[in-house]
């Protein structure tokens, strides 16, 4: 035994064996275990799957800067953050039941297969107990279903459409971010209130999975406030130049843009929408509108100065003013120098809201976990009152729609707060035919 | 009828800078023989130097603000571009401004300079290397620039926008006869356009009306006869990757305005680009300008609201799909030569 | 031994020895040591370097003998995983099924590209296989979803038919009631090694693949292609027609690429539309000529070493870097992670970009060479030796 760098994990896998100075095989199976990945004594690990390549991999970075101050913050380093203002009171700072937080990092490269073999490997090689993160919701229905199988939880960063929760919903996948329906619930009063109820609204939208719950929301939602639908049109993903799916919205007769576009696609869109002239258009005696209902920090400092005056809607931004986030924000600022982004928000905030349901539960076990998140109330994280619900493992809360700034003071404030929308006005029943078509299924915890 | 004359513009214009980087990556092939899968990398070089130069240009000094609060609530630091405060706050706004237009100057030197280094320090050792390995070690060229501009300037695409002046647009329609705000296209697009005219039309003049040209012309014919004739045309090969890195970045320094610039930027051109070059047929300038435009009308055509309802998902396939339409009717492509590429 | 000459019996136990071993092979490091980041012996990982390994066979079937490049063989294997998972939805989590089908689709898809592809030879070729390939994409990624599940990809659900499966068959893709997910752990002092029923259902498949391939580099058929790659024309001449034989190259390496897809479906039940895309295609290409376009072994270490970069260099974070020199003086720490943070993490396309290029200017043989160039080195330093030894006598 001359090898002294022994690990925890190293200790109990190598068990009796190693004690007795024998190389003896033992042979380990899945049933020896609890559960899948059973941490030992000492510490824990968690995984962040993130995109670290292609076009979100400034946004992984940022849920990665998230991540690791939320792990800090377990582990007692630095000034708690949002620990201090959480209305759960399980956690004190001394990691997750008495064990040390540690993590790996993956690269899911928004792409549902490398995000599935990344996942794989932390869960087979590194030990992971739970996986949280990612940017996209083809990556997050994709590593959802992987996590239910090897049985451990998973929490999803970014993702919006309304499968994730809806018809590809997990019993071990949570998620806090918001989604398509309750973009277009919480945007289409503030969008009469605005624009009026006699507006006719042209679609552009990606031509897959997410676009489309985008669009149907958006579509539902403001027909019911009036709103006529001029015509939808579905774009390729990275069309590039937008210029020949915007010209035929110049004589069409609409007098809104709908972009259900995210990302570069939505960066390009806007700008060929602006060269265009749209914003300067008059149709029908009104002014030209155009709308972006998801809108994120990374996409707004791309378009520039495009999004002036755009309505669209976020899960949170960092210029809210209650406490969770004036401690959120000052923690993360004064490590990295600059404000969290809402992705950022969400993978923090998972991951002590993970950490909390595991010591509220006195158990790393899935199951028992996901008991204790399903139907959790709290408090303190930023959103104000919120609720995961048990039926879907979406959580309730309330929405922000957001404005593009006219005259922003500094390279952050790029986004200003129009409204924020309480969570009766964005709720729907777990069986609303947008989410209608899968079931949870029975937790898995691998054993 | 606006409809058609609006994306038969589109289609131009998305043309043009399929043409302009086709034509540099014909040119390295007519000319070295060698298929360059770093020239979208090239391209989103050139890109960068726009956005490089705006940045240059804003480097700023800082102040402390007293009276307002960053984000944090600590005094705000106050950034003032230098150029603002040599210049005076109109002109260097003004300058700044009008960075983009001033990136093609700042660009050219860069573009050649790279291109010369790419072709002496790496091409010049594969000329008689299959194409396979100079697809691969320019693959990977093009995956080490991508790498290096992501760690400057990070993943999200960068705003840059054309100079004020140039923001509106133009209504076309009124001047040939149409009604008014029926056919409104963006100045800026317009002068992308124009100008991808006048670098083809610079390149067609310079191959066909110098001497250097000539030579150049001759040694894509038979480089051994040239060679054999004392003329050092491995010199002016050289010369021509330069010029040919050079009409890719320029191509990016334009494209900016329309599309912000990301560094995967090449990479959505490269593929699309190759599919232009085989279908103008290898080793052929006017075949890779024609391909070009063709395709970019076409492309237009099919995102048609009309056509899309009649073939669901066109706007998808439709480079493609005539790729290989053609390809099956001309087997070298429009305007191909015998024997070229074809082992 | 099975129809082979020695030398290749040799080089054929070898392989098969290789593969039996890979859990010991890829597990250098003990556990929690410094290094056990470099470990590679898990489930997934060899799973992929088998299937890659099949793939890139495959592939160099078409281009190592008959010099035909490409660049659309990803949708060969796309389309492999999307039959797959249809068969775990529709019929059973029984992989051979899936399997089959995948082959079967994968072939008659090949075919029908094939046909038109092989009309035109060169570069001509590999836009056309390109754009049958983007095509594909595009499609499966939008307009297709009903039957790919899009952007998401097809997986299996709950309540999926599966007319085959009774009451209590397995949740997951299994073998006649072995689940591919199971595997036991062999501790060994500080070593653990893990035996995965889905790697070793992979890796007899792969060595089946291997060897006929292998015969099919030594038979006639395998001749006559590595004619048509050295001069087609005189082949032509000759009054032979030469089409069935690159159309039957080309569907066989289709097949490869379908089963390839198969097998990445049957270890984890999932088909996503960018399985497809040219950057896929693009890969395999990568791997085949970086291990050593028609050589035997080559494409296999070629895989291997893609995919063992893309799977392991990519979760080096700064963390573990901090970790590996946290005996040094903080400076000289803090100095060695700067230099190293480029190139590992989100980094590690620029160094696999590095290696690709410089693998192909100094080793244009591939890995291969490589290995080749090192064996002589040694070789003739011996012979060098035994001269010096015999000249006294003389």
């Amino acid at each position: 035994m001359s090898n002294s760098k022994f690990t925890r994990r190293g200790v109990i896998k190598t068990g009796a064996a190693a004690g007795a100075g024998l190389a003896l095989p033992t042979i380990f199976t899945g049933a020896a275990n609890a559960f899948t990945n059973e941490p030992g004594a000492g510490s824990v690990k968690i995984g962040f799957n993130v995109p670290q390549s292609g076009p979100y991999a400034d946004e992984g970075l940022d849920e990665l800067r998230a991540q690791e101050l939320a792990v800090e913050h377990l582990n007692g380093v630095g000034d708690g953050g949002m620990l201090n203002t959480f209305s759960s009171k399980a956690l004190g700072g001394n990691g997750i039941l008495g064990r040390k937080v540690e993590f790996v990092t993956g690269n899911t490269n928004t792409k549902s297969d490398v995000a599935r073999a990344s996942a794989k490997s932390m869960i087979e090689k590194d030990g992971v107990i739970m996986i949280n993160g990612g940017s996209s919701s083809g990556v997050a229905i994709a590593v959802q279903g992987l996590c239910q199988e090897a049985g451990i939880i998973f929490m999803a960063g970014l993702t919006h459409s309304n499968d994730t929760t809806g018809k590809d919903k997990k019993a071990n996948g949570f998620r806090h971010f918001f989604n398509a329906y309750m973009s277009g619930a919480a945007l289409a009063p503030v969008l009469e209130n605005a624009y009026g109820s006699d507006r006719n609204a042209y679609h552009l939208t990606s031509d897959y999975t997410w676009g489309w719950t985008q669009q149907e929301s958006m579509v539902a939602s403001t027909e019911a406030h009036g709103w006529k639908t001029t015509n939808t049109v579905l774009t390729p993903v990275g069309a590039g130049d937008f210029s020949s799916y915007i010209t035929p919205v110049l004589n069409s007769g609409a007098d809104v843009l709908v972009l259900n576009h995210y990302g570069r696609d939505m960066i390009n869109s806007i700008t060929a929408a602006v060269q265009f002239g749209l914003r300067d258009k008059q149709v029908n005696g009104k002014d030209f509108q155009i709308v972006v209902p998801l809108y994120s920090e990374l996409m707004a400092e791309g378009a520039g100065e495009n999004i002036k005056g755009v309505y669209g809607s976020m899960n949170w931004n960092w210029q809210l003013e209650d406490a969770g986030t004036a401690a959120f924000v000052k923690s993360f600022g004064e490590k990295y120098g600059r404000p969290p982004s809402n992705s950022a928000h969400t993978c923090y905030v998972q991951t002590l809201l993970y950490a909390d349901a595991v010591a509220r539960a006195g158990s790393f076990n899935p199951c028992a976990v996901g008991e204790a998140l399903e139907g959790f109330e709290f408090d303190g994280m930023g959103n104000g009152p919120t609720l995961y619900r048990a039926e879907d493992h979406q959580c309730f809360k309330d929405v922000l729609v957001m404005k593009g700034k006219e005259n922003p003071e500094n390279q952050f404030d790029i986004l200003e707060k129009v409204e924020t929308t309480p969570r009766a006005q964005v709720e729907y029943a777990p069986d609303h035919p947008m989410f209608a078509g899968g079931e949870l299924g029975a937790c898995n915890s691998g054993a | 009828m606006d409809a058609i004359l609006l994306q038969t513009l589109n289609g131009l214009d998305k043309g043009a800078a399929y043409a302009l980087i086709a034509l540099g990556l014909t040119l390295i092939f007519g000319t070295l023989g060698v298929v360059n899968f770093a020239h979208g990398a090239l391209f989103m070089i050139g890109s960068f130097c726009a956005v490089t130069l705006q940045r240059l240009l804003s480097i700023s000094y800082t102040t402390i603000d007293p009276e307002k609060t960053d984000f944090l609530g600590n005094p705000a630091k106050i950034e003032t571009p230098y150029i603002e405060g040599w210049f005076g706050p109109e002109i260097g706004a003004a300058i700044i401004d009008w960075s983009v237009p001033l990136a093609i100057i700042f660009a050219i030197p860069i573009m050649v300079t790279l291109g010369f280094i790419m072709e002496r320090g790496l091409i010049k050792h594969f000329y008689n290397r299959p194409h396979a390995d100079q697809i691969l070690v320019t693959f990977g060229l093009a995956i080490v620039l991508q790498e290096i501009i992501k760690y400057y300037f990070g993943a999200n695409p960068i705003p840059t926008p054309a100079p004020t002046a140039f923001k509106g647009s133009l209504d076309i329609g009124v001047m040939i006869g149409f009604d008014p705000n029926a056919i409104i296209y963006p100045i800026w697009r317009l002068i992308y356009f124009v100008f991808s005219l006048i670098v083809i039309g610079g390149i067609f003049a310079f191959l066909r009306f110098t001497t250097f040209g000539m030579v150049v012309r001759a040694g894509m014919a038979d480089r051994e006869t040239v060679g054999l004739l004392g003329i050092n045309i491995d010199k002016r090969f050289t010369i021509m990757f330069g010029i040919a890195a050079a009409v890719a970045g320029l191509a990016g320094v334009m494209y900016t305005p329309i599309n912000s610039p990301n560094y995967e930027f090449g990479m959505e051109f490269l593929v699309l680009s190759f599919v232009v070059v085989v279908v103008g047929g290898m080793g052929s300038l006017p075949g890779a300008v024609m391909a070009g435009f063709l395709l970019g009308i076409l492309g237009s055509f099919a995102s048609m609201n009309e056509v899309k309802q009649i073939f669901p998902g066109i706007d998808q396939i439709i480079i493609y799909l005539v790729a290989i339409i053609i390809l099956l009717v001309r087997p070298r492509g429009l305007m191909g030569r015998k024997g070229v590429m074809e082992e | 031994m099975l129809g082979l000459n020695n030398r290749d019996t040799r080089f054929f136990l070898i392989v098969i020895a290789l593969t039996l071993f890979t859990p010991f092979l890829l597990q250098p490091f003990p556990e929690g040591s410094a290094m056990a980041q470099f470990n590679a012996g898990y489930p997934d990982l060899m799973q992929r370097f088998a299937i890659y390994g099949i793939f890139a066979i495959g592939f160099n079937i078409l281009l190592g003998l008959t010099g035909y490049l490409s660049f659309g063989h990803a949708a060969f294997l796309g389309v492999g995983s999307y039959s797959a998972v249809w068969m775990f939805k529709l019929l059973s989590l029984n992989v051979i099924p899936g399997i089959i089908l995948a082959v079967i689709v994968s072939g008659i898809f090949a075919l029908i590209i094939g046909y038109i592809s092989l009309r035109r030879s060169g570069i001509y070729f590999s836009i056309l296989t390109l754009a049958f390939a983007q095509m594909s994409f595009n499609l499966a990624y939008s307009v297709l979803t009903p039957i790919t599940n899009g952007e998401t990809g097809l997986q299996i659900r709950l309540n999926d038919p599966r007319i085959l499966d009774g009451e209590g068959a397995s949740q997951y893709t299994n073998l006649f009631g072995l689940d591919m997910s199971s595997s036991f752990k062999l501790a060994m002092g500080d070593y653990v090694f893990t035996f995965n029923a889905g790697y070793y259902f992979c890796a007899i498949i792969a060595i089946a693949a291997f060897y006929l391939s292998l015969r099919i580099f030594r038979s006639p058929f395998g001749l006559m292609l590595r004619a048509v790659k050295s001069n087609q024309h005189r082949m032509n001449y000759t009054g032979l027609n030469t089409r069935p034989y690159t159309l039957a190259a080309f569907v066989i390496s289709g097949m490869y690429a379908g089963l390839a897809g198969g097998l990445l479906a049957a270890m984890d039940p999932l088909a996503g539309a960018e399985r497809m895309q040219w950057t896929a295609s693009g890969e395999v290409v990568l791997m085949t000529i970086l291990g050593g376009t028609g050589t035997l072994m080559g494409p296999i270490l070629g895989a291997g070493f893609i995919k063992y970069f893309e799977n392991i260099f990519s979760k080096i974070n700064d963390n573990i870097l901090h970790a590996w020199f946290s005996a040094l003086p903080d400076g000289l720490e803090g100095f060695l992670v700067t230099i190293i943070h480029p190139f590992v993490g989100k980094g590690w396309h620029l160094t696999l970009g590095l290696v690709f290029m410089l693998v192909v200017i100094f080793l244009p043989g591939g890995l291969v060479e490589g290995g080749q160039r090192i064996k002589t080195m040694f070789s003739r330093k011996k012979n060098s030796d035994a001269a010096s030894d015999v000249k006294p006598a003389e």
